[in-house]
């Protein structure tokens, strides 16, 4: 057992590190901690560029293989370049659901003709992806997808029409990457497609949610028979559950470091806060600070060892991963209570109207999403208690 | 970085898990929780002679095996799921890192030795009766005498204090306090002027004793390190005590998560197991996500530790190390300690089921070496007090 990382490594988090002061000045220096869930809305142009600044210094897909465009890191590079990246305050990445997700399922599942087509955008920067998942009668019972596809064998083009909803980014995205379901007769988790759709045709409409922020950054998308080319199913019809499944594995990667790196920084805000406006003195405030600090040191820990570690032979997400998402979902929303309660009655106070949030006050109510999105909290336990100590399962309801 | 066991590593827990499995079960540790001494001593030489689990972290220059903290944490682990009773956390986890940390040859060779052997328990005796386990629990005094010491004080809470060979005690210079003029002494407990008392416990199968000092003369040769600079060495022996005493809470707490799981499924009521209740599922979850947390904070301060014992640069991580693991592996267990016997229902409540001796043994382990609030003030001392951080060579 070890947790300390080589020379090599070291050596790597230097240049990366390097490279991102040289980088992220001039124009991209107002995009310090900017963007990311709950900021996502801001800057996304900007954030486009810098993504593409990236690409050009060899920094985007890194932990994909060379032949794809990427740097073929390796886990530990990975886990470095997340955590300097968050470190040093570079922008939430608008293409991370291409990289982390979009172009992982393409390598993964995905003909030679996607690869071709979709890779090389992803790792340019210049083409966006959303995921068209959730739809309003699939949010916990996610296989419960209504959206039909259906092909056209005169257009010789998949046909798609329904309503996804819940999409992050729809707006800036090129292409959205979506299950339907290709058998009209079919229920739950049997005859879905999973399909890679051009967001910019005429039978794609987007509709941002105002959020409990009263800013946008998830929307409606309405399909009305969208267009997909023939060559733009993942899979076989009837394979998009599987494919959409194996993509879930993509989520709980490497990118978790980072994402422990910004929750790091409103941490270090929150403490910073307490020391300034004396909060720092009360007892009930010094244990929960500890109690945050402790609690987001152990995260880290436990995300070495579900990179460490071998997944079960069935390809079964380990203890500690299954653990994981009810882990830091909960402790940010605690975190978010807490920055409230450091500021104290000054939290009410907006900086500006008509509603205008300080970044404390954004992440206090954005973090009420962390625990629903991505499998609910009790979601997340009925899986825990079922894959991790074999209970019962729940029982389902008659369709 | 490989955060997991190796090979070699898997191989000395399993082997713990499968000799505990056979010497520790429920009626061994009640037979051996109702004598005053606490534990079979013929399986204590057993271990001694077949597990040399009291050698594992010991070097092999000093009679040890030369294995580091991490396997001192499994093993823990191990003897925390099937609450072994024996001398192992005092003499191996205090007592013998006082030795490794601070003894000089002379020292090392003449206790190890016989440690290693088996021929000898020890424990560490410090506080003097307070809830705080920092420098002020530290209210025992020493003075010189010629070229020796006379120590007088009183101690609570010593681990084992009543059958150990050996005691590690600490002391200030009298009229000192807070981290200044601190001391540790090796003193046989056979020495003139030592009482000692057995106290009874609530947890049974964890010994406490009472320890009185009344002008007991040691010779300059019993000072480990030098009198009156020990704050840090006995800091860094609570720390290295807390990391194992964490190990031992996730090995109870998963226990106790597994004698649950295996109880629900089992218990029919309404025509179906209760472990169909998603009222009982949420709860078995939320056990879960506790003890997988709290290993991996164990695991990690087991790494730091073995650093702190050989020098190497994450050792300077120790106290911090030490805290997190301690606040979150205390609450954990008395949470899941007392998840377990609601659950369990009505036979959690009696003395014939084994939940109660681990929901015990919560309690007592929390309290013991700092509860999750202490440590936690102490990490709030490092994140938010200016003179603390200055020490630390923290400060911004």
């Amino acid at each position: 057992m070890k947790v300390s990382f080589s020379e090599e490594d070291e050596h790597f988090r230097t240049e990366i590190a390097g490279w991102l002061q040289d980088n992220l000045r001039g124009e991209f220096e107002k995009l310090r901690y900017r963007g990311g869930p709950g900021d996502e809305h801001m800057y996304p142009q900007e954030r486009q560029a810098w993504e593409q600044r990236l690409a050009e210094g060899g920094w985007t897909c890194v932990g994909w293989p060379q032949e794809y465009g990427g740097r073929a890191c390796s886990i530990e590079q990975q886990v470095i370049f997340f955590e300097e990246y968050a470190r040093a305050g570079a922008p939430g990445r608008v293409g991370h659901i291409g990289e982390g997700l979009a172009g992982p399922t393409i390598i993964a599942f995905g003909s030679d003709e996607q690869k071709a087509k979709y890779l090389p955008g992803i790792v340019a920067g210049t083409q966006l992806w959303c995921q068209g998942y959730s739809e309003p009668g699939a949010g916990s019972d996610l296989a419960n997808v209504k959206t039909r596809a259906r092909f056209d064998e005169a257009r010789g083009k998949w046909i798609i029409s329904g309503q996804k909803v819940w999409t992050s980014l729809a707006h800036e995205s090129d292409y959205c990457f979506l299950i339907a379901r290709t058998d009209p007769d079919s229920v739950a988790h049997k005859g879905l497609g999973f399909f890679l759709v051009a967001m910019d045709q005429p039978g794609v409409e987007v509709r941002p949610i105002v959020q409990i922020t009263g800013t946008s950054e998830f929307n409606e998308v309405f399909f009305d028979e969208a267009e997909c080319d023939a060559a733009d199913i993942v899979g076989a019809p009837g394979d998009g559950w599987k494919v959409a499944m194996g993509l879930l594995g993509f989520e709980r990667g490497v990118s978790t470091l980072g994402q422990q790196m910004q929750f790091q920084n409103e941490l270090d805000q929150v403490v910073a806060l307490a020391r300034e406006n004396g909060a720092a003195a009360d007892p009930v405030i010094r244990q929960r600070i500890a109690k945050a600090h402790a609690e987001l040191k152990i995260m880290r820990y436990n995300a070495m060892r579900m990179l460490s570690g071998q997944s079960g032979g069935d390809g079964s997400l380990q203890k500690e991963a299954l653990i994981y998402k009810l882990y830091w979902a909960s402790w940010h929303r605690s975190l978010g209570e807490l920055a409230m309660d450091v500021m104290g009655p000054e939290c009410e106070i907006l900086p500006a109207a008509p509603y205008e949030l300080s970044r404390l006050q954004a992440m206090y109510l954005f973090v009420r999403a962390d625990t629903i999105y991505g499998g609910t909290n009790q979601i997340q336990r009925n899986i825990i208690a079922e894959r991790g100590l074999g209970m019962p399962k729940e029982p389902r309801g008659n369709a | 970085m490989e955060f997991a066991f190796t090979q070699e590593q898997e191989m000395i827990r399993d082997t713990a898990a499968a000799f505990l499995a056979e010497v520790s079960g429920s009626e061994d540790v009640r037979a051996a929780m109702a004598t005053e001494l606490g534990y079979d001593p013929e399986l204590w030489q057993r271990i001694c002679t077949q597990m040399y689990w009291q050698a594992i972290h010991i070097p092999e220059d000093c009679g040890g095996m030369g294995l580091g903290y991490v396997e001192v944490a499994a093993t823990m682990e191990q003897m925390g799921r099937h609450l072994l009773c024996s001398p192992f956390l005092a003499t191996v986890c205090m007592a013998a890192n006082a030795l490794l940390l601070a003894g000089s040859d002379e020292q090392k060779t003449q206790w190890l030795g016989a440690l290693c052997e088996g021929r000898l328990t020890a424990t560490l005796a410090c506080n003097g009766g307070v809830s705080d386990w920092g420098a002020d629990a530290v209210r025992a005094t020493w003075r010189r005498d010629g070229d020796g010491f006379v120590l007088d004080g009183e101690y609570r809470y010593v681990i084992d204090g009543h059958s150990a060979d050996l005691l590690v005690v600490a002391a200030r210079e009298a009229g000192s306090a807070g981290g200044q003029g601190i001391a540790l002494f090796l003193l046989p407990a056979d020495s003139p002027g030592v009482s000692r008392q057995w106290l009874p416990t609530m947890d049974q199968a964890r010994k406490q004793a009472r320890v009185q000092l009344d002008g007991v003369a040691v010779d300059s040769g019993a000072a480990l390190g030098t009198p009156g600079e020990g704050w840090p060495l006995l800091s860094r022996v609570l720390d290295l005590a807390a990391i194992a005493l964490a190990a031992e809470q996730v090995g109870g707490s998963q226990r106790l998560l597994d004698m649950t799981v295996e109880y629900t499924a089992e218990r029919v009521q309404f025509n179906r197991s209760i472990a169909s209740f998603q009222a009982v599922k949420h709860k078995a979850a939320d056990m879960m996500l506790q003890v997988e947390v709290a290993r991996s904070a164990v695991y990690y301060a087991a790494c730091v530790a073995q650093e702190a014992l050989e020098g190497g640069p994450l050792g300077a991580e120790l106290a911090e190390a030490a805290s997190v693991a301690k606040s979150y592996c205390s609450d954990a267990y008395f949470a899941v300690a007392g998840d377990a016997l609601q659950l369990f229902g009505g036979v959690g409540f009696t003395w014939e089921y084994d939940v109660h001796l681990y929901f015990k043994r919560a309690k007592s382990s929390e309290h013991l070496l700092g509860n999750g609030a202490w440590h936690r003030e102490r990490l709030a001392a490092l994140l938010l007090d200016d003179a603390v951080r200055a020490d630390s060579g923290e400060a911004a």
